[in-house]
């Protein structure tokens, strides 16, 4: 560990500021030469885009570059480069993976996807049965993967394949860097109950991946994947939210300019959700106080059980209260959003977008497992297809 | 808007290991249920320990009046503790509501001091004589009368505390006045309770001598104030007490075998568990802000008062709904006598109720954080 402190990290900051003045560097170019000078994210290796400084002194380089102007790297639009295969690269990758990859992932210059669910293997990702096949130094993949944000904009994609279907589920499993320029990749869009397609289906057929590009060792997938998912988790729900903030104060808003759409029966309901809102707020709120005394609790698996269901309740009675304007829907038109945006569009889309938020990123059902089993410590359900080979599993 | 400190502090942990010690020792389930069958309306042993000898008494008053000179932040610490074990001592009702009554009196006259140092000491024990139940921001009836000679009469119904109280606080026309329950004209006479580890009685005034220690308007000050404190600090018994029935509940289902596999790894079990598990990480959190937000602001501030309201409305019923689980997921021994779960189910109830019920805390959220009836 280097012993840079805020100081320091302000002093590089300076520098590179002085040296790539924002308001006449082309955008990349200051990216790039953000990366190098080790600022991109700090607790990262010299080298890699950091100083190997502790994570927590991050926000003092946004801040000092959002006040100089300087122009970020859109982490909205590449959060799966960022969030999942950064850190998952960082841990299992050789150092020749990591010096091609993480620069331009960093910058923005080559967009990441993930490859990891299927239409059989949901909840129960390990049972997935896409198969690479190896053949010298190349593996061949054949498969269909689902849910992929991104892929029709992506360069890479990270991707779990079947390798050893001999074995049990959890052990044949082997973790890929995939070329989404690869003749034999097909990404149709996926369009869901909102109109719109957020996400694709992916369909691999004969797709070439050199054994260069495998991250960990072959057979090691799941453990790999299990880095990559702890960081989805912990991407997801963990915001930092003023009272009102998120979907509760549309409603309130709603409710405080239009007396005439009150009604006793949602008061008493709206009341009830706004004091569990705040509640989850404040819950929020608790775990970063915790994590930044380095104390990380249990709750972060619980808040995104809690904002699940509020956002769910929320958006259900904002529909309700709106009465006419909640027959109407803003528009079913088919499109590619690159992001999600509850606060840009109509109630009904908010009321049906909600519903995805206790199925992506795993169910609620799973995360009750996972609180029961990991925080609980009760007993897990017993397992029938722990130990049998992947093959011969029912399907 | 500062975000509220939600942690607990070293020094509060530490009050935390000793109160749990003391309770461990003195007041495990099967001592506090043997407890209930005798006359005794609180374990004075335990309280002697409890309030005198380690100065939990006075944990809300400055120390040049006696206290501890700490703060709502530390006597909710207790009061989780004490949530926990159900234990019968006269906490919330002596060195929470009466204490905060009189601390929200004038307190450089001696009529005031005087008693509160007393109190403060855990030398004696106080109530506040005002019927449940009765929430903040909702006066409750003044049913007592003061007659020119000063003395008082009149009927309180349900005060918790009074039995076993040695100095009662009486709201009556004209102020707030402090009464000696040994005095003649006093008559304090216990009520069948939902719960008996708080036990209610009926205080029945007739000529009784009192001494007034505030005017009309401040009295109903101070009351108020108390009764906010006291709503905000509840918050961290029903804490206390979800705690409780959530780590019992979760034990028992790791040992119970039906089916030839423990209960608890059951789904149908285990997802209630884990949701519980939520609210309760949730209710640790309303209820920490609530204690922070009265440090910080006083009695008098919006955000105390806000932060009360929303730990109310939540707290209550995650309680009740933790000991309504304890009972269930127990099957045929949680509705045994035997069992200590009753204890945290009445103790829930009548905590959901007492202070102001979540309907009416959610009535206050709706005032202060702008969202008006139709």
């Amino acid at each position: 560990m280097s012993t840079i402190d805020a100081d320091g990290l302000r002093r590089r900051t300076a520098a590179l500021l002085a040296a790539h003045d924002p308001a006449t560097t082309d955008r990349l170019d200051f990216l790039r030469a953000r990366f190098d000078a080790g600022l991109a994210w700090v607790h990262f290796p010299a080298g890699l885009g950091g100083l190997d400084a502790p994570r927590s002194l991050q926000p003092v380089v946004e801040a000092e570059l959002a006040a100089a102007g300087a122009p970020d790297n859109d982490p909205r639009r590449i959060g799966i480069g960022l969030g999942m295969a950064a850190p998952t690269i960082l841990r299992y990758g050789t150092d020749e993976q990591k010096q091609r990859f993480l620069r331009p992932l960093w910058t923005g210059e080559e967009v990441w996807c993930q490859l990891f669910s299927e239409p059989g293997a949901g909840s129960d990702l390990a049972a997935l049965a896409t198969r690479a096949v190896r053949d010298g130094d190349t593996w061949t993949v054949d498969g269909q993967k689902v849910w992929t944000s991104g892929a029709h904009l992506a360069r890479w994609a990270i991707l779990i394949a079947r390798t050893d279907p001999g074995l049990p589920k959890h052990q044949g499993i082997t973790y890929f860097v995939c070329d989404m320029s690869d003749p034999g990749v097909e990404v149709r869009p996926l369009r869901q109950i909102t109109g719109e397609a957020e996400f694709n289906e992916v369909f691999l057929t004969g797709v070439r991946i050199p054994d260069a590009h495998r991250l960990g060792g072959v057979g090691e997938g799941w453990r790999v994947a299990s880095t990559t998912l702890m960081n989805e988790r912990v991407a997801i729900g963990g915001a930092r939210v003023p009272r009102e903030g998120g979907m509760i104060g549309v409603v309130a808003e709603t409710w405080r300019a239009r007396p005439e759409l009150r009604t006793h029966d949602l008061h008493q309901r709206l009341l009830t959700l706004w004091v569990e809102a705040e509640v989850a707020r404040l819950t929020g709120e608790r775990l970063r106080q915790q994590l930044a005394v380095g104390q990380p609790g249990p709750e972060g698996s619980g808040l995104k059980l809690s904002f699940a269901r509020l956002n769910q309740e929320i958006s259900g009675l904002e529909v309700e209260l709106l009465g006419a304007d909640g027959l109407a829907y803003d528009d079913w038109t088919m499109r590619r959003p690159e992001g999600v945006d509850f606060t840009g569009r109509d109630a009904g889309y908010r009321y049906l977008r909600a519903k995805g938020n206790s199925i992506e990123g795993g169910t609620s059902e799973v995360l009750l497992n996972i609180v029961a089993e990991r925080v609980l410590g009760l007993p897990p359900e017993p397992r029938t297809d722990k130990d049998v080979a992947w093959k011969d599993l029912p399907r | 808007m500062t975000e509220p400190d939600l942690l607990y502090s070293e020094a509060e942990t530490d009050l935390r290991s000793a109160v749990r010690s003391l309770l461990a020792d003195r007041a495990q389930p099967a001592a506090v249920l043997a407890r209930g069958e005798t006359a005794d309306p609180y374990d004075a042993g335990l309280w002697r320990v409890l309030a005198a000898d380690m100065g939990t008494a006075g944990l809300l008053v400055p120390e040049k009046l006696g206290g501890q000179g700490a703060g709502p932040r530390e006597t909710a610490v207790v009061l989780e503790e004490l949530g926990r074990s159900v234990a019968p001592v006269p906490y919330l009702t002596s060195a929470v509501l009466a204490a905060s009554a009189l601390l929200a009196c004038d307190t450089a006259r001696d009529e005031v001091a005087g008693p509160l140092r007393a109190l403060a000491e855990g030398r004696r024990v106080a109530a506040l004589a005002i019927p449940l139940p009765a929430a903040p921001g909702a006066p409750p009836p003044v049913t007592v009368r003061a007659d020119a000679a000063g003395t008082l009469s009149g009927e309180v119904s349900a005060v918790a505390g009074a039995a076993g109280a040695e100095l009662l606080l009486v709201r009556a026309d004209g102020g707030l006045y402090t009464v000696d329950a040994a005095s003649e004209g006093v008559r304090v006479t216990g009520i069948t309770a939902l719960d008996r580890t708080r036990p209610l009685a009926r205080v029945t005034l007739a000529g009784a001598p009192a001494r007034r220690v505030a005017g009309e308007e401040r009295a109903t000050a101070a009351v108020d104030a108390a009764l906010l404190a006291g709503a905000g600090l509840l918050a961290s018994e029903q804490l206390g007490i979800a705690e409780w029935c959530l780590a019992e509940t979760v034990r028992y289902a790791g040992e119970r075998y039906q089916f030839g596999r423990p209960i608890g790894s059951f789904q149908a079990v285990k997802h209630r568990l884990a949701e519980l598990w939520l609210q309760v990480a949730s209710a640790r959190a309303a209820a920490r802000s609530a204690a922070d937000a009265l440090a910080a602001d006083g009695a008098g501030g919006v955000e105390a008062a806000l932060a009360v309201a929303v730990a109310q409305s939540y707290c209550g019923q995650v309680a009740v709904r933790a000991a309504e689980e304890c009972v269930q997921l127990h099957g045929g021994i949680g509705m045994t006598w035997e069992h200590p779960a009753h204890l945290y189910l009445k103790r829930a109830k009548a905590d959901q109720i007492a202070l102001g019920a979540p309907g009416r805390h959610r009535e206050t959220v709706a005032a202060l954080a702008d969202l008006p009836a139709p």
